[in-house]
């Protein structure tokens, strides 16, 4: 059961492209958040290339890639983040980042709909409820 | 609690502290300038415990390995056992000139004992005979036999005061580095280049410059010098020069405040870049200089489209007082017994 489960994720992820689409997604998807005044002020960082890690992070996990964070890494990760403020808007803005950045990368929609489900799952956790 | 062992003694960390400021509170002389893992001065060597990954940000492969890390930088979990970056690490150097290149930047020439390897564009560290270490980013291509630096005064500033007003060709060094991603590396000869800076943080971007020349860099290559005031700019002539042999090298210096003049832009740095070269996509950009402006700079640049691996910064962060002193640390080793 457990196997099969990893088997589909790793497929999802290995039909998106893999690590290098994850490259090449990291830059579009950062470049969004930044841009997106309701979230920038989460994202702001003097070291980038350590929030650009974390960016690229968070994409692999919710492509279905390797991942080693659990669901509490998840609450824990972004707990200083909801004490100030983090709400369902802020995250329903960072899933439509995350769509229009793989929609942008040319991955077919069905693909997109799974990361938008994984992503959705996550929900709970990073808001910490 | 933490603990760090140097020369035989064991010195106590206090919550949050790093390597380098228990060790200052200690009474060690550590040579350190900007405390926020920048400049490279505090390169300490680990000879057992385990050194946290973060206080090996930005070090070379080869100085990871041997167990060097960044002592301001690093917040051990347990007892960590430590030597001072050593000789292996550092090369005797003479000052062999010292030449005004304005009012406020001086050109320092060093000729090392032994040749340094280096890219034009990255920074060493200069360390006095009593300890005080600065870095200052390196204009000269490697086959010159001398190291070129441009050292801006600062008020009060006890390297550039001294480098100045004392200093003298002959006077003794030691050097530690080289350090830092700020240089030109070969490849993708039509891809256009952005050069930009404020004050001395022409010195790494001219190095660049004449390193992505040589290679035959085709791509147009901007270079935009920032002053508060015309008095600030300097190499303007040089850079002139360049220009009328180069078609594809474009020279703007800018100041903040003044006169409109022939060949001297009025107005932000950062307003100019963006009228100058408005989509810079695909781009590749070193930004040297003052924190703020080089850290804004690089978020809009980034913003604008270039690529984060194409993007080169180097923050000229001033030194700061560990928190204790407030002053210049002028305990000494064997004050540690107190
Ligand atoms: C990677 C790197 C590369 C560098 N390259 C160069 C270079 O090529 N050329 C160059 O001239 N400098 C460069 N610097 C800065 C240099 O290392 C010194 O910080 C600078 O020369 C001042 O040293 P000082 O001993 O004269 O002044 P200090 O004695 O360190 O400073 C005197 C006082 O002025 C304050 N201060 C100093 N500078 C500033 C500042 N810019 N803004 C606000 N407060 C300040 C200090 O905090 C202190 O209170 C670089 C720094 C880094 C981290
Ligand atoms: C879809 C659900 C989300 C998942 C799966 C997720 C996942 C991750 C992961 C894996 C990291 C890297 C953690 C690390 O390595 O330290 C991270 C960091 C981060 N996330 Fe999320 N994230 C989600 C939603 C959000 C939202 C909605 C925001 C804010 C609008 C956000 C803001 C951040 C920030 C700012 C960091 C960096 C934290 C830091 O620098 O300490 N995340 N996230
Ligand atoms: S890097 Fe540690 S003092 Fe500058």
């Amino acid at each position: 059961m457990s196997t099969n489960v990893a088997e589909k994720k790793s497929s999802l992820y290995e039909q998106i492209g893999g690590e290098p689409a994850m490259e090449a997604a990291v830059d579009l998807f950062y470049r969004k958040v930044l841009s997106d005044e309701r979230i920038s002020h989460f994202f702001e960082d003097v070291d980038m290339e350590r929030q650009s890690a974390k960016q690229k992070a968070f994409l692999t996990m919710v492509c279905g890639g390797p991942s080693a964070y659990s669901g509490k890494d998840m609450r824990k990760g972004h707990a200083h983040l909801v004490q100030r403020g983090l709400n369902d808007t802020h995250f329903d803005a960072v899933v439509e980042h995350l769509s229009a950045t793989l929609l942008e990368l040319g991955v077919a929609k069905p693909l997109v709909e799974q990361v938008l489900a994984i992503a959705g799952g996550a929900r709970a956790d990073v808001l910490d409820r | 609690m933490a603990r760090v062992k140097l020369e035989g003694q064991w010195y106590g960390l206090d919550e949050g502290e790093s390597v380098l400021d228990g060790l200052l509170r200690g009474g060690v002389r550590v040579p350190h300038s900007c405390r926020a893992g920048a400049c490279q001065s505090c390169l300490m060597r680990a000879e057992g415990g385990a050194v946290p990954a973060k206080a090996q940000v930005g070090l070379k492969e080869t100085l990871k390995a041997r167990g060097y890390f960044l002592s301001c930088a690093c917040h051990p979990e347990g007892d960590l056992e430590v030597a001072g970056a050593g000789a292996e690490l550092r090369v005797p150097a003479r000052i062999a000139t010292l030449e005004r290149l304005s009012d406020s930047v001086l050109c320092v020439r060093l000729r090392p004992e032994k040749p340094l390897e280096y890219r034009a564009g990255q920074y060493v560290s200069l360390i006095r005979a009593d300890g005080l270490a600065r870095s200052y980013s390196l204009a000269s291509q490697p086959h010159e036999d001398t190291l070129e630096l441009h050292v801006r005064r600062t008020a009060g500033g006890r390297m550039s005061g001294w480098l100045f007003d004392e200093a003298r060709p002959g006077d003794a060094l030691e050097l530690q580095g080289p350090a830092g991603e700020c240089f030109y590396v070969p490849g993708r000869p039509e891809q256009p280049l952005l050069l930009a800076g404020t004050g001395t943080g022409l010195a790494p971007l001219y190095g660049i410059l004449q390193d992505a020349l040589s290679h035959g860099h085709t791509g147009p290559i901007w270079l935009f010098h920032g002053a508060l005031e015309p008095s600030g700019l300097y190499l303007v002539e040089e850079l002139r020069a360049l220009q009328s042999c180069y078609s594809q090298f474009q020279y703007r210096p800018c100041v903040l405040k003044g006169q409109e003049r022939v060949g001297v832009t009025v107005g932000a740095l950062d307003a100019v870049i963006k009228e100058a070269c408005p989509r810079p996509a695909g781009w590749r950009a070193w930004l040297c200089g003052d924190p703020s402006l080089v850290l804004s700079l690089r978020k809009k640049l980034f913003l604008a489209g270039l690529s984060l691996k194409d993007l080169h910064a180097d923050a000229f962060l001033p030194s700061t007082p560990p928190p204790q002193e407030g002053v210049e640390v002028s305990g000494r080793a064997s004050d540690a017994s107190r």
